[in-house]
């Protein structure tokens, strides 16, 4: 659905990350992980049209994506930002609304079909009980979970999540990473978010891609790329990933931190 | 909570349409020259039906001629300001923009002080204010496209219409700075405190044209500006062409206020306290926070016009009356409640 061949992406005059290829498809969750400043940000927002491409390019449903108008571009891709106060108190109800603005005209205003797709967003995200509420006065994990129902409303064929679980407490973060991973594997979309959590890509991602310090990065199965190896010389610590086994059986990778770290950690910085 | 809100606002809307109602025929009836309220009606209803009349023509002349203009004036100069004030606390995402914020007041003024300094009469001054107030707007414009490149073009476009209207009441001072004392300086000082005291009926409608055509693209545009107080990126992605719809708005808004502007001089607050006592009655949508906003602009400016013309013997001019009643009003909406925006 989504393939970047060879992206450049970054600001006039100053390049962020090159050469960056992956294909994104239908049903999968892709989790972005890598250091604070290395370009997720721009990485995303170079996919979303927001900042042009530095090379390379993007290509949504097999077509180049560089003429697209905002409104066609938008029907193929939501964006999901991190939760934000905006300046006025709308209701919930109509902040979802807006996710219909790709399916309407500039001089209109969503009818009881974007309505009723705005409901039934929130409530496939068991938030239905919120639609009444001043967006400003529901708590953050609450605007995080408003901000995806919009970008369902919108009816993207790919979501493109910036660090959706920021700012979460625990139980809002597997809240919201247990709709994501349904929206991905149950509704179809492809998914793309960014992480801090290692453990977010390994329990929940069915690809990752990992970005280190050098810009350098990786595209595999969570597994894959995210090794002892890769967080040491990333993050620079020492960490120690365990599969272990659920009590329903299943086996799930997880990453812990390694006791007595803080000498290898101090070595590399 | 929201069942009661929403239900509330269609009786909200209709008690501001009445509170309008009153407030234009109380205005008839306030001044020097007391007009009866029932006669006030009965005069108006007669431009409209063939009524035998029962009142002098003195006071048909008053009604009509000299107090009919002005009340129109004063609705249409509140309703502009207001609906434009609105317009751009929800485009730049800022509930302490007023229309003034792209220099539109400050190219108007310098429009008319430069009309008023070469003997021009009220059209030529009129006409001026307009002009200069559309060309500080498309000079703030053209910074901001040019220097958005790299940033927020929300923010650059407002730095820019600060510097504009900066350079623009310079350049008014330099103005007044050469006027003749006795005689240019004091009508260009008059101008800049605000007043509707030598508008009449050809002059109002004019100015309606501009105003009306360019609130009614903003009404159409009241769902878009809600998305766009999100921000240009998050708009963006929502699928809206920012770009092209922020200057729409801002054309729009600024032929309203260009146009209030060159028949009332400058009249402070109006554009910045009446939107948030619309979005305090109705909250923050502009599909109705828009034509609330008009409403209650158009009773406001009016109210307060008829106190400027019958609080003292000699007129006071508008403007100072309305920042002086405004200030402390404003700080009052602020203490009272954030619900407006926040």
């Amino acid at each position: 659905m989504l393939e970047l061949d060879r992206l450049g992406c970054g600001y006039r005059g100053r390049s962020v990350l090159r050469d960056i290829s992956f294909e994104l498809v239908a049903g999968e969750l892709l989790c972005l992980l890598g250091p604070n400043g290395v370009g997720k940000t721009t990485l995303f927002k170079t996919i979303l049209g927001l900042l042009p491409a530095q090379g390379g390019s993007i290509r949504l449903a097999g077509e180049p994506i560089v003429r697209w108008s905002r409104r066609r571009f938008a029907r193929h891709v939501g964006y999901v930002p991190q939760a934000h106060t905006p300046p006025f108190p709308f209701r919930v109800r109509d902040v979802v609304a807006m996710g219909r603005c790709a399916h309407l005209g500039s001089f209109a205003a969503p009818g009881a079909h974007d309505r009723a797709l705005a409901e039934a967003a929130l409530d496939s995200l068991g938030i239905a009980g919120l639609a009444g509420a001043d967006y400003t006065r529901i708590s953050g994990g609450e605007r995080q979970l408003v901000l995806i129902a919009r970008a369902l409303a919108q009816q993207p064929h790919i979501l493109v999540m910036d660090e959706p679980t920021a700012n979460l407490d625990y139980g809002n973060q597997l809240k919201v990473m247990a709709h994501v991973r349904d929206i991905a594997a149950r509704g179809g979309m492809g998914v793309i978010l960014t992480t801090h959590h290692p453990d977010h890509a390994l329990l929940y991602g069915s690809r990752a891609l990992v970005l280190d310090r050098a810009k350098r990065y990786a595209v595999g199965t969570p597994a894959e790329v995210i090794t002892e190896a890769y967080l040491q010389d990333t993050y620079g610590v020492s960490t120690e990933i365990h599969d272990i086994t659920r009590r329903n059986g299943l086996q799930s990778r997880l990453c812990v931190p390694a006791w007595g770290a803080p000498a290898t950690a101090g070595r590399r910085a | 909570m929201n069942g009661a809100g929403q239900g509330a606002e269609p009786a909200r809307v209709a008690a501001l349409a009445l509170l309008l109602a009153a407030v234009f025929v109380a205005s008839f009836a306030v001044g020097r020259y007391p007009v009866p309220p029932l006669t006030v009606l009965a005069v108006l209803a007669g431009e409209l039906a063939p009524l035998v009349p029962h009142w002098s023509p003195e006071t048909e002349a008053v009604v009509l001629g000299i107090r009919l203009p002005r009340i129109l004036a004063a609705m249409l100069v509140g309703a502009a300001l207001s609906v434009s004030g609105a317009a751009y606390q929800g485009l730049f995402r800022n509930p302490m923009v007023s229309p003034g914020i792209l220099g539109v007041s400050a190219g108007a003024s310098l429009g008319a002080a430069l009309a008023i300094l070469l003997g021009f009469g009220m059209p030529g001054i009129q006409a001026m204010a307009f002009l200069f107030g559309l060309a500080a707007v498309a000079a703030t414009w053209a910074i901001g496209a040019g220097l958005a490149k790299r940033s927020d073009p929300v923010l650059v476009m407002v730095l820019a219409g600060v510097i504009v209207g900066t350079l623009f009441t310079a350049f008014v001072s330099l103005v007044k700075f050469v006027a003749d004392p006795n005689n240019t300086l004091p009508t260009i000082t008059f101008w800049l405190m605000g007043s509707l005291a030598s508008v009449d009926l050809a002059d109002a409608g004019l100015a309606a044209v501009p105003v009306l055509g360019g609130s009614l693209v903003l009404l159409a545009l009241g769902w878009t500006l809600n998305v766009l107080s999100f921000g240009d990126e998050e708009a963006r992605a929502l699928g809206l062409a920012t770009g092209r719809l922020r200057f729409t708005v801002i054309l729009c808004a600024t032929l309203v206020t260009a146009a209030a502007v060159a028949i009332s001089g400058i009249i402070g607050l109006v554009g910045l306290i009446v939107p948030h006592l619309a979005r305090m009655l109705v909250g923050p949508d502009h599909r109705i926070l828009l034509p609330v906003s008009a409403l209650l602009g158009a009773a406001f400016l009016l109210a307060v016009d008829d106190l400027a013309r019958s609080l003292f013997e000699a007129e006071v001019p508008l403007g100072i009356v309305t920042s002086i009643l405004g200030a402390p009003f404003f700080l009052y909406l602020l203490a009272r409640s954030r619900r407006g925006w926040n």
